[in-house]
């Protein structure tokens, strides 16, 4: 059934059904409505966890990596300036292995200080050893919630997750979802089973020390498991659609990229305006589609180059910048596409909040066709 | 009580402490102290790394360790966890005085006001030992380290130790201690007490370092109870922020105890600077003022 709903509180709701036991989370401005919604639910006995009210982000994702390896499903949402303050604590989760679920409402990093959406915060975590999963609207952002936490705790990968939605433009928006019922969610996810735990009856030390004759495995052993996630969440994916419908076995998914030309590329809610401008531009006569990047790590480099497969040109929009060397994303794709003859242009684009409409899209497709990108896209030049 | 010889050893021998190494005998005591239903949180420092390093470990009670700063608030996720699964191990972390006055201050007020059912141990060396004898809220008004070493115009460390047990005591802490490896027995009893009382506790524990102080390795119990003699040191409880009991001292010259080490040479060497002594003296008296360890000459056995 559907239910019109804030993304934000879409979000609590299916965290409820995940049945975490420990949830730790800071109102650093801005926080959403997610981890208000949950202290009331916890206040109204709705569910069955502790709510720790930490006093930074960097506490709330030690909280949480404590309650983890002490045997427990954890839940944290943050954003922005509070996921840099867990910079630290990002990196030593997933070196520990711990299977956090954390969601991020995306937004900008300061200077200057900004609340509003792009995909800066995330993105700059990409070497941690994160899984970030990207959704396009607030029921794609409930579902990857389920199957994230189903991916992290599979005991051939146990890494720590974020699920990853626009700040305001999903999180604070009202739009139907489709909530599961408890029973349905507890179908599909099963109790908290920790690979280990701190525990007297089996003395265990986490979190030793490394010298050069084994940091360099420990490292290893991560990106292995960063690899063995993209199968992991195809299965977790399929499965997820033959329960509830709506199927989530690719890493990547295209838009009407039958006999594209150009193919524009996106992560997150930008790809709703894209579709749509895509299906003007089609009815146009205009060959362009879209691919869009549902998980950005693990990189799904070989499904990207598989996708493109056909396309003469592909439009990157980046909602971050790797300053000094363009975005991040349109990197990777680049890399992806290395020698396959593609033409491959990034467009920074939408930071801090800027507004994207359909129009830009086309702009932007323009741009790619004349062989102009690697760019910002949008700037006001009368105030530079 | 736990007995302090003999009985079981939680805390193995084998580690690379230094020889001498008044942290290890401090996570020894901890040990017999708290027994096997113990979960430990370390934070970064000499002796998470002398005693874990990868594949070896000294621990024979599950150990966590995180980052430098966090230990208080991944206790404070381990408490909680534990809470949800009707689970009865108590909770303890463990760090140099650089982590718990310094970096981890923030970690450790929430952990305190939040009412975590914690004890917190903070091991006081008196400096970053780990990274190269580098100053610290903890190192004493005086002492050469090097990041506040003795020159041509500086005394060494220009400010006194930061009050941390005041600090948790006013956070509303039901019990604060300081102890002295020393003084093993009082120690134990103290940790005993600490991991029995509901909320969070702080036991500041004096574990001199014989590397980083400079004194021979067979001299680290005689630098510890020096400190106390001196009464540079005080050993007292805190309880719901009253101090209930400080341990008394006929007191010797703080002389004594500074001499004895390099990172005091410089008082003495190449001249006496019997004007910072007398300062450190001010400490000491300070200290016998406000504790009241002081015992009077007719209590005396002298």
């Amino acid at each position: 059934m559907l239910e019109f709903m804030e993304g934000s509180h879409a979000v609590a709701e299916i965290v409820k059904r995940c049945r975490p036991q420990v949830i730790a989370a800071y109102p650093i401005t801005p926080q959403t409505h997610i981890v208000e919604d949950l202290a009331q639910m916890v206040a109204n006995c709705e569910i069955d966890a502790e709510y720790i009210t930490v006093e930074s982000e960097f506490s709330a994702l030690s909280a949480c990596l404590g309650a983890s390896a002490a045997g427990s499903r954890v839940y944290s949402a943050t954003t922005s300036q509070g996921l840099a303050l867990m910079f630290e604590v990002c990196f030593n989760a997933a070196g520990m292995r711990q299977p956090i679920v954390m969601t991020i409402a995306n937004r900008s990093l300061g200077a200057p200080l900004s609340i509003w959406n792009d995909q800066q915060d995330s993105i700059s975590l990409r070497d941690s050893g994160w899984l970030q999963f990207y959704a396009e609207d607030n029921q794609e952002t409930a579902d990857l919630h389920m199957i994230a936490y189903k991916v992290c705790e599979d005991h051939d990968i146990l890494l720590p997750a974020f699920v990853c939605f626009d700040g305001f433009i999903l999180t604070h928006t009202f739009e139907p979802v489709a909530l599961p019922t408890q029973e349905e969610v507890d179908a599909y996810l099963p109790a908290f089973n920790p690979y280990q735990r701190l525990d007297a009856e089996n003395p265990l030390s986490f979190g030793m020390y490394a010298t050069p004759e084994y940091y360099m495995e420990f490292r290893y052993e991560v990106d292995q498991a960063m690899q063995r996630a993209k199968q992991a969440f195809v299965k977790a994916g399929r499965e997820f659609g033959e329960q509830f419908g709506r199927d989530y076995s690719a890493l990547v998914e295209g838009y009407r990229l039958e006999n594209a030309d150009i193919a524009l590329v996106a992560m997150g809610s930008i790809c709703g305006t894209v579709k749509d401008a895509i299906d003007e531009m089609r009815e146009n006569g205009r060959k362009v589609g879209l691919l869009k990047i549902r998980a950005y790590r693990p990189f799904p480099a070989r499904e990207i180059a598989d996708a493109l497969k056909g396309v003469s040109t592909v439009a990157v929009l980046d909602k971050n910048i790797s300053l000094g060397n363009g975005g991040a994303v349109g990197t990777e794709v680049k890399s992806a596409l290395y020698g396959s003859g593609i033409s491959v242009y990034d467009y920074i684009i939408a930071l801090g909040g800027r507004d994207v409409r359909k129009k830009d899209i086309a702009a932007v497709v323009d741009l790619a066709e004349k062989g102009k990108g690697d760019m910002f896209y949008g700037l006001r030049t009368e105030v530079l | 009580m736990a007995e302090v010889e003999g009985g079981c050893e939680l805390f193995s021998a084998g580690h690379r402490a230094c020889g001498g190494c008044g942290p290890a005998l401090a996570a020894r005591l901890l040990l017999k102290a708290t027994g096997k239903n113990v979960i430990i949180a370390a934070a970064t420092g000499c002796m998470e790394v002398f005693s874990t390093p990868y594949p070896e470990t000294a621990w024979g009670v599950p150990w966590i360790h995180s980052l430098f700063e966090n230990p208080a608030a991944v206790a404070s996720g381990i408490e909680a966890s534990l809470k949800r699964q009707g689970r009865t191990e108590k909770v303890v972390c463990i760090g140099g005085d650089g982590s718990t006055l310094d970096i981890g201050v923030l970690c450790i007020s929430g952990a305190f006001e939040r009412g975590h059912d914690i004890t917190y141990i903070c091991y006081d060396n008196e400096a970053y030992m780990n990274t190269g004898i580098q100053r610290s809220g903890a190192t004493p008004y005086g002492a050469s380290t090097t990041t506040s070493p003795a020159g041509s115009c500086s005394l060494g460390n220009p400010r006194p130790k930061k009050d941390m047990p005041a600090i948790l005591a006013a956070h509303g802490a039901p019990y604060v201690a300081t102890a002295s490896i020393a003084y093993p027995n009082d120690f134990v009893q103290k940790v005993e007490r600490a991991i029995n009382t509901p909320g969070p506790c702080y036991i500041q524990v004096h574990t001199p370092c014989c590397t980083g102080w400079g004194f021979e390795s067979g001299e680290t119990l005689n630098m510890a109870k020096l400190a106390i003699e001196t009464g540079l040191w005080v050993n007292y409880e805190m309880v719901d922020g009253r101090v209930e009991k400080a341990k008394k001292v006929s007191r010797k010259p703080v002389e004594e105890y500074l001499q004895k080490q390099k990172r005091f040479r410089h008082l003495f060497k190449p001249a006496r600077r019997d004007d910072v002594i007398a300062q450190i003296q001010g400490i000491a008296d300070a200290n016998a003022e406000r504790f009241g360890i002081d015992i009077k000459r007719k209590e005396s056995s002298e």
